[in-house]
C-alpha cells in the first residue's frame, strides 16, 4: 500500500474506532467531575477501563497526527517549513501519546 | 506545472463563505484544537499518575473559570468533529453527496453538536447518575 493510501485508510479506521470511545470517555469524564484522586485511580485501575483507555489514547494520538499532517500539507507553502512542522508535530504527538499510555500503565500496575 | 507555483487549496480569503466551506474549515479548526486537547489529556493522566498534589492542582485549573471555558470549548469541538466526521465517513462511502442532502446534514451537524454540548454540560452540573 502506498503511504498516502495508508494515511487515508488509517485516518478513517481511527475515526471509526474513536466514535464510540470518544462518547464513552466524555461521559466517563462527566461522571468523574469532582472525583478525588483515589477514586480516579480506582477507576483507571479496573481491568475493563485501562485497556479501553489505552486503545482510546493510541487511536486518538494517531488520528490527531494524521489530521495535523493534512492541515499542514494544505496550508504551509514553503517545503522546508512544512516538512519541519510536520516532523515537529509527529515528535510532539508521539511523545504525548507515549506519556499518556505510560501514565495509564503506571496507574494500572499500581506503581 | 512547476511545483513551486502550484496553487494551495483552498484559498480561504478569496472564496465567498458558504455553509459547506465554513463547516469544512471548522472541521479542520476543531481538529487542530482537539489535538491541543489531546496534549492536555496526557498532562491530566500524568498528573493522576504523579499523585494527589499534582492531580489537585490540575483540578484547580480545570475548576477555575478559564479552565471551565476551555473544557466547554473542547466539548463542543469534540461533538462537532464527531458529528461532522460521521458525515465525512458517509461521503467516503458514497452517501449524501448531492447538494440538498449536503446542506441538510450540514445544518443537522450544527444543531446536534450544540444540543449534545448543552446536554453534557447539564449532566456535568447534575452529576448524580451520570457516571459510567
Amino acid at each position: 500500500m502506498k503511504p498516502a493510501v495508508l494515511h487515508w485508510w488509517a485516518q478513517r479506521l481511527t475515526a471509526v474506532i474513536l466514535t464510540p470511545l470518544c462518547l464513552w470517555f466524555t461521559f466517563a469524564l462527566v461522571g468523574a467531575i469532582g472525583m478525588d484522586h483515589a477514586s480516579v485511580i480506582v477507576w483507571i485501575k479496573s481491568p475493563l477501563i485501562s485497556p479501553l483507555l489505552i486503545l482510546f489514547l493510541l487511536a486518538l494520538f494517531y488520528h490527531a497526527q494524521l489530521g495535523l499532517e493534512v492541515v499542514m500539507e494544505d496550508y504551509i507553502n514553503n517545503d522546508n517549513v512544512r516538512n519541519r512542522c510536520i516532523l515537529l508535530s509527529k515528535v510532539a504527538m508521539l511523545a504525548a501519546g507515549l506519556i499518556a499510555v505510560l501514565a495509564v500503565l503506571k496507574i494500572a500496575m499500581g506503581l | 506545472m512547476d511545483r513551486a507555483k502550484r496553487p494551495l487549496s483552498p484559498h480561504l480569503q478569496i472564496y465567498k463563505p458558504q455553509l459547506t466551506s465554513v463547516l469544512s474549515i471548522t472541521h479542520r479548526g476543531t481538529g487542530v484544537f482537539l489535538s491541543v486537547g489531546a496534549l492536555f489529556l496526557s498532562c491530566w493522566l500524568l498528573a493522576v499518575a504523579r499523585g494527589p498534589e499534582a492531580y489537585a492542582s490540575l483540578q484547580d485549573f480545570m475548576n477555575a473559570w478559564y479552565g471551565r471555558i476551555l473544557l466547554y470549548a473542547w466539548l463542543f469541538a469534540l461533538y462537532y468533529h464527531l458529528c461532522n466526521g460521521i458525515r465525512h465517513l458517509c461521503w467516503d462511502m458514497g452517501y449524501g453527496l448531492d447538494l440538498k442532502t449536503t446542506y441538510a446534514t450540514g445544518y443537522a451537524v450544527i444543531v446536534l453538536s450544540i444540543l449534545f454540548t448543552l446536554f453534557t454540560v447539564y449532566l456535568g452540573c447534575n452529576p448524580q447518575g451520570a457516571g459510567v
